[in-house]
């Protein structure tokens, strides 16, 4: 009686198996390690032509700044893009994984996505991981029905809205979004009001900071604007501390030669190949 | 020779009992606040009635603060006719944001102490900066006895001519600056305060009133415990005007665009 081996071919998504381990663990004293998250400015809003999305540039690992200038906006169909506060990997994969879902939908309608259709399956997903997917996302882009702008919680919340801020920064983004929001903006005026509110994430929030990138939504196209402004340059090194060549003055010169005593010439015969 | 008469009359009147000066745990009661381990005494608050936050600003030629008067009881909006912000003296004004009941005890003493000062009658009184230094070592002083004055204070006037306007903490952390904002407002209403003095430092009243006022509506519309009843308080060379009950208008014509949740 032969021992079958059933391969089993596990289920895509997560698995809670490690739960309850890692819960006892936290309590004994070793605690998970911290993600490298985004802590982050990111803005959306509705105008005249379309949508238009804003992000920092900023991914800090606990207090540190991991990377200066990271890419917070998402492709998720040619009309609708993302973008995402939390944690990183999260994101990223979150993203990849609902591009190619809409991709894969709109092959099979044969119509282009509406952005309802991203928010459903973005808020679907996340529920099923009662929020330990730490994404926060802004999702926007332009449709039959219009343009849209929701905004996704890591616990599977949306909400519709003409404007909308998240992450650590929105408490300054929003503020500038609600002085500045009016029905029916033109592109300019919309730039800037965008670019004032990240600047305020910026310039106000530590977890956020470096440049604005820009995304703007239209019907006839997507523009991807990175970045929008340079907000923080790089400080230029204003001089060298190198010295030049022939500054220090030669005193005197001893040439001690290496003397050659006797040379071997030992040739390595070639190895064939361990075939083993 | 003299024995204790309370020995001999009765050796155990009353054994475990309240002595004077001491605190009395009736027994069955549980005790919560008395010492830890380490010995500490410790009396933990939480704050009752409290007020949201206060924004403070420095102009050409003054200083402006200014505050909604509400004093929330948990999430409840109970008392809607507090004055948060007060008048010391001709030359400085406090806004308290945080424990209403703190803010009403160091306000007396504050009021007593300008009283003393008039009946001393010799041309000097409290300056901004000085009421400043007294409340952060009060305020300190408090926290290191772990029974904090759950407040932050925001002291504003004309120090030697010049505006001044200084912040203090609950466990007393001072500083002072030309714009500053407690509570919510240092999330909300700050970068929009810094990025208007940014672009003109040196503003007139009435455009820093218009900023001030543009602050108050976004905390308005974001902060839960916030309310559209204000006050604004002006200190300038001439004087301190306190105007109160300031209703602000706001706009609600997002809700049309509103449908739904996704």
């Amino acid at each position: 009686m032969a021992s079958t081996k059933v391969v089993n071919i596990p289920k895509g998504g997560f698995s809670f198996e490690n739960c309850q381990r890692n819960n006892f663990m936290a309590n004994q004293g070793f605690p998970a390690p911290k993600a490298v998250k985004t802590g982050t400015t990111i803005a959306g809003f509705i105008f005249k032509d379309g949508v238009i999305l804003g992000a920092d540039t900023r991914a800090t690992e606990g207090n540190i700044v991991a990377d200066k200038n990271c890419f917070k906006l998402h492709y998720m169909a040619p009309n609708i893009y993302c973008a995402g506060a939390g944690t990183a990997a999260d994101l990223e994969m979150t993203t990849l994984q609902m591009s190619s879902q809409l991709e894969l939908h709109r092959l099979n309608t044969g119509r282009q996505i509406k952005v309802a259709t991203a928010n459903r399956l973005l808020k679907q997903m996340l529920f099923r991981y009662q929020g330990h997917i730490g994404a926060a996302l802004v999702l926007g882009g332009i449709d039959s029905s219009g343009p849209h702008v929701c905004c996704i919680y890591p616990h599977g919340s949306t909400d519709s809205l003409p404007f909308v801020a998240m992450g650590s920064g929105s408490l300054a983004a929003m503020a500038f979004l609600e002085s500045g929001w009016k029905p029916d903006m033109e592109l300019a005026e919309a730039k800037v009001l965008m670019r004032n509110a990240i600047c305020g994430g910026i310039f106000n929030d530590l977890m956020s900071g470096s440049h604005v990138d820009l995304c703007i939504i239209t019907r006839e196209k997507a523009e991807m604007i990175r970045p929008f402004e340079v907000a923080n340059v790089k400080g230029e090194r204003q001089g060298s501390y190198r010295y030049p060549h022939g500054c220090t003055a030669t005193l005197s010169t001893r040439v001690i030669p290496i003397e050659i005593e006797s040379t071997v010439v030992r040739p390595v015969a070639e190895e064939s190949m361990d075939t083993a | 020779m003299y024995a204790n008469p309370n020995s001999i009359i009765n050796p155990s009147l009353w054994p475990n009992g309240p002595a004077p000066g001491c605190f009395f745990n009736f027994p069955g009661t549980s005790v919560t606040s008395t010492s830890s381990k380490s010995g500490i005494i410790t009396r933990t608050q939480s704050p009752v009635t409290t007020g949201t936050s206060i924004l403070g600003l420095v102009f050409d030629g003054g200083v402006m603060l200014a505050g909604d008067m509400l004093g929330s009881y948990g999430s409840m909006a109970k008392f809607r006719s507090i004055e948060r912000i007060i008048k010391v003296n001709n030359s400085t004004v406090l806004g308290a944001t945080g424990d209403i009941a703190d803010f009403q005890h160091l306000k007396a003493i504050i009021e007593q102490k300008v009283i003393d000062e008039d009946c001393a009658d010799d041309g000097f009184t409290l300056k901004p900066k000085a009421l400043h230094t007294w409340l952060t070592r009060v305020l300190y002083n408090r926290r290191s006895k772990f029974d904090p004055l759950w407040n932050t204070f925001l002291v504003a006037g004309i120090e030697d001519g010049e505006p001044y306007l200084g912040c203090v903490d609950k466990i007393g952390t001072a500083f002072s600056d030309s714009k500053i904002a407690t509570g919510y407002g240092a999330h909300i209403a700050l970068p929009l305060m810094r990025e208007g003095l940014e672009k003109k430092p040196q503003m007139t009243k009435e455009e820093a009133r218009a900023l001030l006022i543009n602050c108050l509506r976004v905390l308005f519309y974001r902060d839960c415990r916030a309310l559209n009843k204000h006050q604004i308080a002006t200190i300038t060379k001439e004087g301190v005007t306190i105007e109160n009950n300031i209703e602000l208008d706001t706009n609600w014509e997002v809700a049309n665009f509103v449908i739904g949740y996704e």
